[in-house]
């Protein structure tokens, strides 16, 4: 099962970042083959629709689930259509929230917040 | 004396600074004037002038809607949408209708003509008259992301 999870840096010592559509990183980790790869969140620098095109990102990397500590509606619409499941982040290091997820300790991430559209002028 | 034609318009950054107060006094004191309302979050000119022979205009904005069958996925949509108002998956294209600007260009881009324009409904604009001075109020449904095609659609309202 491949988990996904907001970063703040390219390394495995690296804390969940804040936000979800605009995190610098994704940590893309396979807890079958304990193989992992940082994804460029591209979505970053978008002057709107950063969610979207994140959620994008992570269900074309083939994520089945998502550990974030929030999440907006249109992402959260985007990652429900692809059937990933998203969990709420209990932790601030990526690598504790993984053990945690491992040992089943999580929490569905049902606070969906309304995003923060308006970005990118009208 | 000579007739003057001119266009005024009053704008503020602040509430509460007078903006209606001054507006709706010039139209009134200009007699034959025509009075546009352009706060279309919360229009309130036509409390002062309570405008009779009220016509409404429907205002919609141009979205996308795809056709499933015919979308191959080629995902240049996807890809051409700078405000990522789409997206594409399991075989399915997800349309944000709020995150929309309606550009038209992912439309234009289809290669297999899956998507194509609808109408939506984001508004209307009203028409009345109070005496000598024509009222038109701009009003933008509640919850929508963006009053400016309202705005802009006012002045070819009144040249009409």
């Amino acid at each position: 099962m491949k988990i996904a999870i907001p970063a703040d840096e390219k390394n495995m010592g690296t804390n969940v970042c804040a936000s979800f559509g605009r995190t610098p990183w994704f940590l893309i980790y396979d807890d079958e083959t304990k193989e992992y790869t940082f994804l460029d969140n591209s979505a970053a620098s978008e002057s709107g629709g950063a969610g979207i095109k994140a959620a994008q990102a992570v269900v074309d990397n083939k994520a089945d689930v998502l550990l974030t500590p929030r999440c907006g509606e249109n992402a959260a619409n985007v990652l429900k259509a692809a059937n990933i499941k998203i969990f709420k982040t209990n932790s601030i290091s990526a690598k504790e929230n993984l053990e945690a997820f491992a040992a089943c300790e999580f929490p569905l991430l049902d606070e969906i917040h309304g995003g923060f559209h308006g970005h990118g002028g009208n | 004396m000579e007739e003057i034609n001119m266009n005024i318009a009053v704008l503020s950054g602040k509430g509460g600074t007078g903006k209606t107060l001054v507006s709706v006094n010039l139209a009134a004191a200009a007699k034959n004037s025509v009075y546009v309302d352009c706060d279309v979050e919360e229009p309130n000119g036509h409390l002062f002038f309570k405008p009779e022979n009220i016509r409404e205009e429907k205002i919609s904005v141009k979205i996308p809607a795809v056709e499933n069958k015919l979308c191959s996925g080629c995902r240049q949509c996807v890809d051409f949408c700078k405000f990522n108002a789409l997206a594409y998956v399991k075989d399915k294209l997800i349309i944000f209708d709020d995150i929309c600007h309606s550009c038209g260009g992912c439309v234009m881009l289809c290669p297999e003509k899956a998507l194509t324009e609808k109408h939506k409904a984001i508004g209307k604009l009203q028409k009345g008259i109070s005496g000598g001075v024509k009222v038109y109020t701009g009003i933008l449904n509640a919850g929508e992301a963006s009053g400016i095609p309202i705005i802009k659609n006012a002045p070819y309202v009144i040249i009409l």
